[in-house]
């Protein structure tokens, strides 16, 4: 009793301790209380500390005592019963839309009720997965307080890091889908307000903008996902919907169909977050924002957050041979192009946000070919690995300098392979294919964003056009009396 | 039939005579500052009222009450105000949203906005979201044009838009209420009253392609009064109260259809305007016409995520408006075609206006997102490709709403010698929205709960009445 008490306690304090240093900062910003740097810097140390201990304390009880999965309830936070009345078709024709799509709604006529569980779960997946989160977000809180001293927005930066980092946390720990898609949001939201964080410049906005837009058709294949997962399985809860068994033992209850349908949404959320293909143009822009931020965020954390989700619905991937031969294929192609783009560069956090691209691709095909504890330990090690990289990146392109100052020269370059392989005209176009990062970003904007933008001014100008033939004045009078307008 | 149920005070009348008078008195007041803090006071009273009624009507437990002491009872012998499970929560709404905008009002604009005009619309609405008589609310809906055509004309606007749209919907809406109630059509002619009354409804609603007097109206009129036109969502009260209980099944599936049509289009168009007053009108387009999937669905779990958008939509996008507003009155006509980087001279207002986007957008943990998932859930047991759709509309409102926020707040330094920051009756505004928009998404429950009863009864009502209709002409 005492030992279930104590642990549900430390497993508050975990969920609870990013979320007191969110609501700290919003507060405080709410109310324009100043808060300074030390104060600032302090509370997210502690906060970040106290979360690290206590989910460090949980992980020993599990080993220990031999427990793989911990759940921590918190209830219904929206809970409709008695539902069962639910068409206001009832009294008509045969044809009426409960009929003839009954099955789609049967989740809510069978259950009854609609509710959304506020659940954390800590198993073999989660818990690792929190503890580096809050290392590194620990690491890198305290990395900033020195790399952001006296900058203007040092509050703003402190306030979307604790957002990230409640978002990280959770979506790390949730229990349902539901809780997943809250906290996935919350990173998503962060992230792009930190690609924009030096804000007075027009080029981190637009790349927080591109960002945010990546992040939404992410989050729109997420939540279309999550509501199908919630009909078919009847629930949020990740032990009904994969099955009973700790992870990864878990066996889904839907059919090969569904979980290929299913799953093929979960994998664009993932490549949306991972900076998988055809979503990789967001990762190097993402680059712009301050070093703490940029680099170690998306270098290091949320890139890995949509391989996380492959990993929570692994079941999923496990139910159908085809889903898994898609994760498989997505990785390799994100591999070969993020190797390629990573060795044409010419900065040295493009090259390294390249680079954890292809880790990640090969923790997805990993993933993809059935394996769960080789891509969970390739994670951490790879988001450790890749923060100090770009932590230290600043300085060791310092100390490059100091070195070729010393020989009087640059560095010599490697021998590269290509040179031997490939004739010259070959590697201008691989190399053209790598510098304009296969062409994604440019193929996005022909083939959907401007299509997209041009129909809609049409459709603006059609409207504009109506209005005035409506208001019964000419183009040219409204021209007119536009230029009148002007100063 | 009368309804036995009644207040402990005559709150609705108080609610309705009470900016009455003060408008009178705003009208009579020469100094505009006096007007204002006139208006404030009226409009906190009214606020008063409105919550007092609600809290009371809780205490009733039931679905429908009117006044004590009911003096138009009285005088007409049956009820025209009542409140409802529907309307209760709809009028405080309503009253703070007037009262925010009041309050915020910076001195530069009141040589326009009228507070006057304001506070007798504010009657009006208040008067509409309470009726239950079908001709009085016509009435009603028409007398409500007037303020913002007057203004139209004062502004030297051309009003040929306004007028013609809504002397249509006035027109249609009341042809097809005295052919209901007076002319027996023969057979597939028996519906023409009611999609007279739905065309009337959708219109107002501003449904596409009969939109063109809100995004005229946003253009022309302040933007106080547009805002305050069109946030109380009068079109969606009567689809609820005159057109879901009677329509039959076809009717609703066509309208949710053209919905559905308008949300993409409006969420579409939002991404590219160049105006932040055009832009916020699709933006409310696109919610509006969510709000009337979900009315149109016509199943509990559709009718409460719709009941709930329209609360969370009337909160967020109430507050968005008033924030646009607050930065027009600094800096003018907003351009969204370039950086307007007013972040360092209002942060405050540049974190509200990132905050009631969001809530908008259904983003969780704020009070759209509940009402937005319900509304999904309910769309996709009826019609599948409907839930996809409104997951879409979401994604692209959430798109222009992130453009929005950095066109304006970010992208250089907004240079003036002019102190921007903002005033102390912003600020409590701030804080006000802040809490209603992060209270009723961390802690939804209640408000969901009392949706949820609405979208019964209505939902019983509609059964009811279709039965009636086909004993009626079986």
């Amino acid at each position: 009793m005492v030992p279930n008490l104590l642990l549900t306690f430390t497993g508050i304090v975990v969920v609870v301790s990013p979320a007191a240093l969110l609501m700290m900062l919003g507060l405080t910003t709410l109310f324009r209380y100043k808060l300074s740097e030390v104060a600032i810097s302090r509370f997210a140390q502690t906060c970040s500390i106290t979360g690290l201990v206590s989910s460090l304390c949980i992980l020993s009880f599990m080993l220990v005592s031999g427990v793989r999965d911990v759940p921590l309830e918190f209830g219904n936070w929206v809970s409709l019963h008695h539902l069962s009345d639910s068409s206001g078709f009832e009294s008509e024709s045969p044809e009426s839309p409960k009929q003839s799509h009954g099955d789609a709604d049967s989740h809510v006529h069978q259950a009854g009720e609609f509710h959304l569980r506020m659940k954390f779960v800590f198993d073999r997946l989660s818990i690792p997965f929190a503890v580096m989160s809050f290392v590194l977000c620990g690491v890198i809180g305290s990395f900033a307080v020195k790399y952001l001293h006296l900058e203007p927005g040092y509050n703003r930066f402190f306030l979307f890091f604790s957002i990230f980092q409640l978002g990280m946390i959770w979506s790390s720990l949730a229990g349902t889908i539901e809780t997943l898609f809250f906290s996935w949001e919350l990173v998503g939201l962060s992230s792009a307000l930190l690609v924009a964080y030096y804000h007075d410049r027009p080029s981190p906005v637009q790349n927080g903008l591109r960002v945010w837009a990546v992040y939404r058709i992410a989050d729109a294949a997420f939540l279309v996902a999550a509501l199908s997962l919630h009909h078919l399985s009847g629930s949020g809860d990740f032990t009904v919907m994969m099955g009973e068994g700790d992870w990864p033992f878990g066996k889904v209850v839907i059919t090969e169909q569904q979980a290929l349908l299913v799953g093929l949404l979960l994998l664009v959320a993932a490549a949306g977050k991972s900076a998988l293909v055809p979503f990789s143009g967001w990762l190097p822009r993402a680059m712009e924002g301050p070093t703490p931020s940029s680099a170690v965020f998306y270098g290091a954390l949320s890139v890995h957050l949509g391989a996380f989700l492959l990993l929570r619905v692994s079941p999923l991937l496990e139910a159908s041979a085809i889903l898994s031969g898609c994760v498989v294929a997505l990785g390799l192609v994100t591999m070969i192009f993020a190797t390629m783009a990573t060795r044409v560069q010419s900065d040295v956090k493009s090259a390294l946000s390249y680079a954890s691209l292809i880790q990640v691709s090969i923790i997805v095909v990993e993933i993809g070919l059935g394996l769960r504890y080789i891509p969970l330990i390739h994670i951490i090690g790879h988001a450790c690995i890749r923060t100090l990289q770009l932590v230290r990146a600043p300085s060791l392109l310092k100390d490059y300098s100091s070195l070729e100052n010393a020989i009087g020269d640059h560095l010599p370059p490697a021998p590269s392979i290509w040179q031997r392989w490939f004739a010259p005209s070959t590697r201008e176009r691989f190399y053209r294919f790598a510098w304009e990062r296969g062409y994604m970003d440019s193929i996005l904007d022909d083939f959907v964003v401007q299509p997209f933008v041009h129909i809609f001014r049409c459709a603006n100008r059609i409207e504009l056009h109506c209005e005035r033939l409506l208001e019964g004045r000419s183009h040219s009078s409204a021209v007119a009396k536009k230029e009148r307008r002007k100063p | 039939m009368l309804i036995v149920e009644q207040m402990h005070f005559p709150w609705l009348e108080c609610s309705i005579v009470f900016p009455i008078i003060g408008a009178i008195a705003c009208i009579f007041t020469r100094d505009k500052m006096a007007a204002q803090r006139v208006a404030i006071v009226v409009s906190s009273v009214t606020l008063f009222f409105t919550l007092a009624e609600w809290y009371d009507f809780s205490l009733l437990n039931t679905f429908e009450a009117h006044d004590n002491w009911d003096f138009v009872r009285w005088v007409f012998g049956h009820d025209i105000f009542v409140i409802d499970e529907l309307s209760a929560p709809l009028l405080p709404l309503t009253s703070l949203l007037y009262l925010l905008t009041i309050f915020t009002t910076l001195n530069t604009k009141l040589g326009r906005f009228s507070f006057g005009w304001t506070l007798l619309s504010q009657a009006i609405v208040l008067s509409t979201l309470s009726c239950r008589s079908p001709w009085v609310l016509v009435q009603l809906m028409f007398i409500s044009c007037i303020p913002p055509w007057l203004e139209l004309r004062r502004r030297g606007a051309s009003t040929r838009i306004f007028s013609i749209h809504m002397g249509l919907f006035i027109a249609m809406l009341a042809s097809g209420l005295f052919l209901l109630e007076n002319i027996e059509l023969p057979g597939f002619l028996a519906w023409v009253p009611a999609a007279m009354i739905t065309g009337a409804a959708v219109l107002r609603a501003g449904v596409f392609p009969l939109h063109l007097w809100m995004t005229n109206l946003f253009e022309h009129a302040t933007f106080g009064t547009s805002l305050l036109f069109v946030t109380p969502m009068t079109g969606a009260y009567l689809i609820v109260h005159l057109v879901v209980p009677f329509v039959p099944a076809w009717a609703m599936q066509s309208i949710a259809l053209i919905s559905l049509v308008t949300a993409v289009y409006a969420a579409g168009m939002a991404t590219i305007q160049t105006d932040a007053r055009r832009f916020f009108c699709f933006l409310f387009l696109s919610h509006g016409s969510l709000v009337l999937i979900g009315l149109e669905v016509v199943t509990t779990v559709g009718l409460t995520g719709a009941l709930c958008v329209w609360i969370s939509m009337a909160i967020s996008l109430g507050g968005f408006g008033l924030t646009l507003r607050a930065i027009e009155s600094r800096i003018g006509r907003t351009s969204l075609d370039r950086f307007q980087g007013m972040y360092e001279h209002s942060p405050t207002l540049a974190g509200l206006f990132l905050l009631m986007g969001l809530a908008s957008i259904g983003f969780p943990g704020t009070v759209g997102f509940v009402g937005l998932e319900l509304l999904i859930e309910g769309a996709v047991g009826v019609y599948p490709v409907t839930g996809l759709a409104v997951v879409i509309v979401a994604m692209l409102n959430g798109i222009a709403v992130m453009r929005a926020y950095f066109r304006i707040f970010t992208g250089r330094k907004f240079q003036t010698s002019a102190i921007l920051r903002s005033r102390r009756s912003e600020r409590f505004s701030v804080i006000i929205l802040t809490f209603l928009v992060l209270g009723g998404g961390l802690w939804p429950q209640p408000g969901i709960e009392s949706r949820r009863h609405a979208a019964e009864s209505l939902m019983k009502i509609r059964r009811d009445s279709l039965r009636a209709m086909e004993r009626k002409n079986p």
